[in-house]
């Protein structure tokens, strides 16, 4: 019997329930090391604000800071991974997954959810770095799918916000094919006209970068994410010598074209609804 | 003849063979039974061998030396008509990707593929038949050229990933191969994709969606490496068997999985053991396929390549199970 049968008792804990922070805590920017309160941190979006350092955050934040109100419906939530392969490295697949779905309260490393950005339709498929890696199998996959169904159905424009290591490696096959699955679906938005805009934040790296995250009508990031095909390290042990300073950083990435702009994330609403509106206008 | 570790068996009986026939010319005794033992004998071997291979075997002959690479296959379905064509009209040509025009009885086909070097130098050149950005690009170059004049595409996947080199980061690595795999679920014409060797990862995906997608039975296509899913999942080099086991990257895995269209049997004991062999079987694949292929218009073909790829994976919905 599958796995998922089990699962269902272990979930409880929501996301939300999960990433409240408790009042009187302190947040340390690890890049410069600056104190500031926790809920001051919140409500800068989890931007130091001495430094401009965009703390890593998961779809609970970024669809609150997206949409109004933080009103959103959540599509194909309930859909969880199977284990084609019947796959076990250190540990058996199906047990890495219900541990990682009881510890992030999450399903999978993908959630997706349509609403108004200022008052603009909206579908955003966010990528959960907590979940192994945001790594893509087989629910990432089906998840944009089944959203690019949503928007091509409705006319609405979709976001989809990548933040992982690449491929789900105890997927195998299937997890490469998700690359496949995803660019073909988005050659259907591509041909309906229907604007697809790709934020790539920290880190977006390997299949994903190789396919949905580079395919925007406009690809965007936030300031200093990690953004490639192949890990430094990788990179580094090919060419045998240290990389040059600020290598595969967003910035980078704009100077070499792939990139049509880097936005902060305290601008990143503001700026979305605009580009909304001019593609509507 | 290049034997690998599994094949020591037929080697050695292989050499006494060749011990046999010297002595056999040498004596002028007339030792025909014993050859004619011998040789049913290795050829018995040799079956019992490949009939029960190992995923990690199959891997490694995929990467056999002597195994025809690319432009070997070009040349002969082609019948020698190929004709190279080079550059991605933007930052350069990429040895380590090839492709061009070739008649195949009669029919003008665009010919694509990874091409890995043939001895030391050229494996250099052709850095191993990893493709950098401007390789993909001239790929897509080609195959929109294949489309504007309405000739069907046939790819050759034969590769250990895409270039993970500085300079392939800069000129967007990413970029190149997701906008092959966008831009060839549209492509109005056929397309054939052959794995001939190994197919690692984005790198081979990169020309790798066709309406049909077929495998050399001993080839590999995987999300990565049995090496490198060894050295991060078990952090360490030495369960690359294992990795290969359990990554089900085999033709016929892939095959029961519902992730390629077909299995292309090869001579026994390898597509490197009988070259002429394998290049007849690839031929007539390819017109077999053409053929069904051609009958469909292309709106037909891209809805069913679209299809094709947009049901693979598995998920459950918690939802409907609920409801059952
Ligand atoms: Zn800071």
């Amino acid at each position: 019997m599958g796995w998922f049968k089990r699962l269902k008792e272990g979930i409880t804990t929501t996301t939300t329930e999960k990433r409240e922070t408790p009042e009187g805590l302190w947040y340390k920017c690890p890049s410069c090391k600056k104190i500031h309160t926790a809920q001051e941190h919140k409500a800068n979006q989890h931007v130091c604000l001495n430094c401009g350092y965009h703390e890593r955050i998961g779809s609970a934040e970024y669809f609150e800071i997206i949409f109004d109100d933080n009103n959103f419906t959540e599509l194909h939530e309930n859909l969880v991974s199977g284990d084609p392969l019947d796959f076990t490295d250190t540990k058996k697949y199906t047990d890495r997954l219900t541990d990682t779905i009881k510890k992030s309260g999450l399903k999978d490393a993908l959630r997706s959810a349509y609403g108004k950005v200022n008052g603009n339709d909206l579908v955003v498929c966010c990528m959960d770095f907590g979940f192994i890696g945001g790594s893509m199998g087989s629910v990432v996959g089906e998840k944009i799918s089944r959203s690019i169904d949503f928007c091509l159905k409705n006319k609405t424009p979709l976001l989809i916000i990548s933040k992982s290591g690449g491929a789900r490696m105890m997927e195998a096959a299937f997890s490469l094919m998700q690359m496949a699955k995803t660019s073909a679906k988005l050659s259907l938005m591509d041909k309906a006209g229907i604007p697809y805009i790709s934020l790539c934040t920290d880190p977006t790296t390997g299949g994903v970068t190789a396919s949905y995250a580079m395919l925007g009508d406009l690809n965007i990031s936030e300031p200093g994410a990690l953004i490639g095909f192949a890990g430094p390290r990788v990179v580094k042990e090919t060419i045998g010598k240290d990389l040059p300073k600020g290598f595969q950083t967003a910035e980078f990435v704009l100077e070499h074209g792939f990139l049509d702009k880097i936005i902060t994330r305290t601008e990143l609403k503001a700026k979305l609804s605009t580009l909304l509106k001019m593609f509507k206008n | 003849m290049i034997y690998l570790d599994f094949e020591k068996p037929i080697q050695e009986l292989t050499e006494e063979l060749e011990k046999l026939k010297s002595v056999a010319e040498k004596s002028k005794v007339d030792m025909s039974k014993s050859i004619a033992e011998l040789e049913a004998k290795i050829h018995e071997k040799r079956v019992e061998i490949f009939s029960n291979l190992t995923a990690w075997q199959k891997v490694q002959l995929s990467r056999h030396p002597e195994r025809p690479y690319t432009l070997a296959y070009i040349d002969a379905v082609s019948n020698s008509s190929f004709i190279e064509l080079h550059g991605d009209r933007t930052v350069g040509d990429d040895k380590a990707m090839v492709g061009g025009f070739g008649d195949v009885d009669g029919q003008t086909v665009m010919f694509i593929g990874q091409q890995k070097g043939i001895n030391t130098k050229m494996r250099q050149i052709r850095r191993f038949g990893m493709a950098n950005p401007e390789g993909y690009r001239k790929a897509l170059r080609l195959m929109k050229m294949a489309e504007k004049f309405n000739k069907p595409i046939v790819t050759f996947i034969d590769t250990p990933g895409a270039y993970p080199g500085l300079e392939a980061e800069e000129r967007g690595q990413g970029e190149a191969i997701a906008r092959n795999l966008l831009e060839m679920t549209q492509l109005k014409v056929p397309v054939i994709c052959i794995i001939i060797g190994e197919g690692a990862s984005g790198g081979a995906l990169g020309i790798g969606i066709g309406d049909k997608v077929l495998m050399l039975e001993n080839t590999w296509y995987s999300v990565i490496s049995p090496e490198s899913c060894s050295s991060i999942l078990w952090r360490s080099w030495s369960f690359k068997e294992t990795a290969a086991e359990a990554l089900k990257l085999t033709s016929a895995d892939m095959s029961n999985n519902g992730l390629i269209d077909g299995i292309i049997k090869e001579p026994l004991g390898g597509a490197h053991n009988n070259h002429a062999e394998i290049f007849a079987t690839v031929k007539s694949e390819i017109l077999k396929q053409l053929e069904v292929l051609k009958k469909q218009t292309p709106d037909q073909r891209i809805t069913a390549r679209i299809d094709k790829f947009s049901a693979m994976g598995v998920v459950h919905d918690l939802e409907e199970e609920e409801n059952k």
